[in-house]
């Protein structure tokens, strides 16, 4: 017979929803400012770019916007995997892969926003 | 499938090809799809906030992609999908807080939802990409 625990534990699945829609919230005002902001930029120009970003309110709000973005995101592909790849390897793989990509991407985009604001670019 | 499974066998939602297609479950789809292109939204963001960390060459090699006329139609994609994934999901959110349950609000919503993520979309590609 199985387990009751075999389902995963309850917690994980509770704090997945509540993440889920915590960063929801936090993306409605941080991804309507980068949208309007990006429409007062000159963005083909490098000089107004980082201009731009070198501001502290922007580096700061870019910042969160990361964060929360890329931890969203990996909540949302996690669903999406564990309802469309049914072989339990495969999915751990893809998983796993998933991951990586979200930590390497958040790396990159904080990595690059603190070397343009802290002026070495 | 009959293998041995070693990994927690969930409830999972059936494949696509098992519905009836109608408005409700269309936008439901085109939910997870729009947030699947933002997810590759936000890797074209980090490439383009990186070549702005590595310098003004760099930054103007990668601006010839990101600018080019065949780079337009990806874009407007992440666009609408911003502001689809962006009025659905506040959408979501109603509907976690226990309202908007009635079959007119379910429809009335969606369509406005639908019309909401258009119109924005023009809106911000003729003022921010042309």
């Amino acid at each position: 017979m199985r387990k009751e625990s075999d389902r995963g534990s309850a917690n994980a699945s509770v704090a997945h929803w509540w993440h889920q829609r915590l960063t929801a919230v936090a993306l409605i005002p941080l991804g309507l400012w980068l949208a309007f902001a990006l429409t007062g930029v000159d963005v083909a120009s490098h000089a107004a770019f980082v201009a731009w970003i070198s501001e502290p309110l922007t580096a700061i709000l870019l910042g969160l916007l990361a964060v929360a973005g890329t931890y969203h995101s990996w909540l949302g592909v996690q669903v999406v995997l564990e309802d469309y790849v049914t072989h339990p390897r495969r999915l751990r793989v893809s998983l796993l892969l998933s991951l990586i990509a979200h930590l390497v991407v958040l790396a990159a985009g904080l990595f690059a926003i603190l070397r343009v604001a802290l002026g070495v670019a | 499938m009959n293998q041995a499974t070693d990994a927690p066998r969930r409830p999972l939602s059936p494949h696509l090809q098992v519905y009836r297609w109608g408005i409700t479950n269309s936008l439901s789809i085109l939910h997870r799809a729009t947030g699947l292109v933002l997810s590759l939204g936000l890797v074209v963001l980090a490439i383009w906030l990186l070549a702005a960390a590595s310098g003004p060459g760099v930054f103007a090699a990668l601006m010839t992609v990101y600018g080019s006329v065949w780079f337009k139609l990806p874009l407007a994609g992440i666009v609408f999908s911003f502001f689809y994934h962006l009025a659905n999901g506040v959408r979501h959110l109603v509907w976690d807080a226990g309202r908007g349950f009635s079959h007119a609000a379910i429809r009335g919503g969606g369509i406005a939802v639908v019309a909401v993520a258009l119109i924005a979309t023009a809106a911000y590609v003729a003022v921010g990409m042309c």
